[in-house]
């Protein structure tokens, strides 16, 4: 049999099993009207949940985004100093989270996707549920018994339907929703656990240096120090650290340090 | 099957929503659902991205919204547009398409 036709008959067969129906068929709408308002107030909350984790990776990206322009800027001062090794170490760790901030841009997206269609699906459930209440209202004050089965059967089913369109959605949203509250969740203790501090304060060798050293292309560190060189190929080296490079750079401290005890 | 006395089939996508499509468009309609049907026959994923999206684009190209404030029962539901061929294998398999 087609997909579509297989599809149908399992997702209408689903549906209709979800639908209490009680003895008394006037009973059967209040119930379902209720389940309806119930349904609604989920989509809500999901609609704000995938905003929230939304907005959680913006923030991200934004730290990310600064780490690195920091990065960037030791790089290039390390350069400047003579330290390609540092500069390296610098580019290095940027690459790892150019790496990361790509991913969170890719997260960003589908979050946004998500809240955008639970949006929509609140809005369709919004107006099903209001037509439903008038016709609730309807079939209680004018048919009789029978006709209400009859009337009662074919508004039931039918909002049983987008009641189960409705209810999947906000289940894959919230499933997709999870997945990257755990991504999230290790990027934030990442962020926590000082790797992204000064380059220069912890030593080449340390877990999250080796982390991102895997993560980071080599390919784009070259590039990069070929294009960093060329930068500063120009500058003459007595500027440098005349002015701004005293004893409260860290940089200067490190140089002094391996003096001392040389790698 | 629908309340409505109209001809042609109201179809929903999953996620989308009701369309109302004319019989015309039918044959067309099922070509596109045997494609989609044989890549998952075949295990396709990469036949089978293609020939869902061009399923579900012929359907909204061939109908308008269905009116939100009916309760017409769909004559034929489909799979959403993100759906992977797995997702949609296990909708078929009768497992887990409604929570709750």
């Amino acid at each position: 049999m087609s997909m579509m036709k297989r599809m149908s008959m399992i997702f209408r067969a689903k549906a209709n099993k979800a639908l209490d129906r009680a003895e008394d068929p006037r009973e059967t709408l209040d119930y379902s009207y209720q389940r309806q308002l119930e349904l609604l107030s989920k989509v809500r909350r999901g609609v704000a949940d995938v905003a929230t984790s939304r907005k959680r990776v913006e923030l991200q990206i934004t730290q990310l985004e600064q780490q690195a322009a920091k990065l960037q800027t030791q790089a290039e001062k390390a350069l400047q100093m003579d330290r390609e090794d540092l500069a390296r170490e610098a580019l290095t760790r940027k690459s790892g989270l150019n790496q990361q901030i790509a991913d969170l841009q890719t997260q960003h997206a589908q979050l946004q996707g998500e809240e955008e269609k639970l949006v929509l699906a609140q809005q369709r459930l919004q107006a099903k549920v209001e037509a439903f209440r008038t016709r609730k209202e309807t079939i209680k004050a004018t048919y009789t018994a029978a006709e209400a089965q009859t009337r009662i059967n074919e508004a039931v089913s039918g909002i049983g339907e987008e009641m189960g369109d409705v209810g999947m959605a906000v289940q894959r949203a919230e499933d997709k929703t999870a997945q990257m509250q755990a991504r999230a969740g290790a990027i934030d203790e990442l962020i926590a656990s000082g790797a992204l501090d000064d380059v220069t304060s912890t030593g080449p060798s340390d877990d999250i240096s080796r982390e991102l050293d895997a993560m980071s292309s080599q390919s784009d560190v070259e590039l990069e120090l070929a294009r960093l060189k060329g930068i500063s190929a120009p500058q003459a080296p007595g500027q440098l650290g005349a002015g701004d490079a005293g004893a409260a750079d860290p940089l200067s401290k490190q140089t002094q340090a391996e003096g001392e005890t040389p790698r | 099957m629908s309340e409505s006395e109209k001809s042609g089939l109201i179809i929903r996508i999953l996620g989308e929503g009701q369309y109302d499509v004319g019989d015309d468009a039918l044959d067309r309609l099922n070509e596109l659902d045997a494609a989609v049907e044989a890549a998952i026959e075949a295990g396709d994923e990469a036949a089978f991205r293609p020939a869902l999206e061009a399923l579900l684009e012929g359907v909204r190209t061939a109908g308008g919204t269905h009116a939100l404030d009916t309760f017409d029962e769909s004559d034929l539901i489909l799979p959403p547009g993100d759906a992977s061929m797995d997702d949609v294998r296990s909708m078929l398999a009768d497992d887990g398409l409604i929570p709750g």
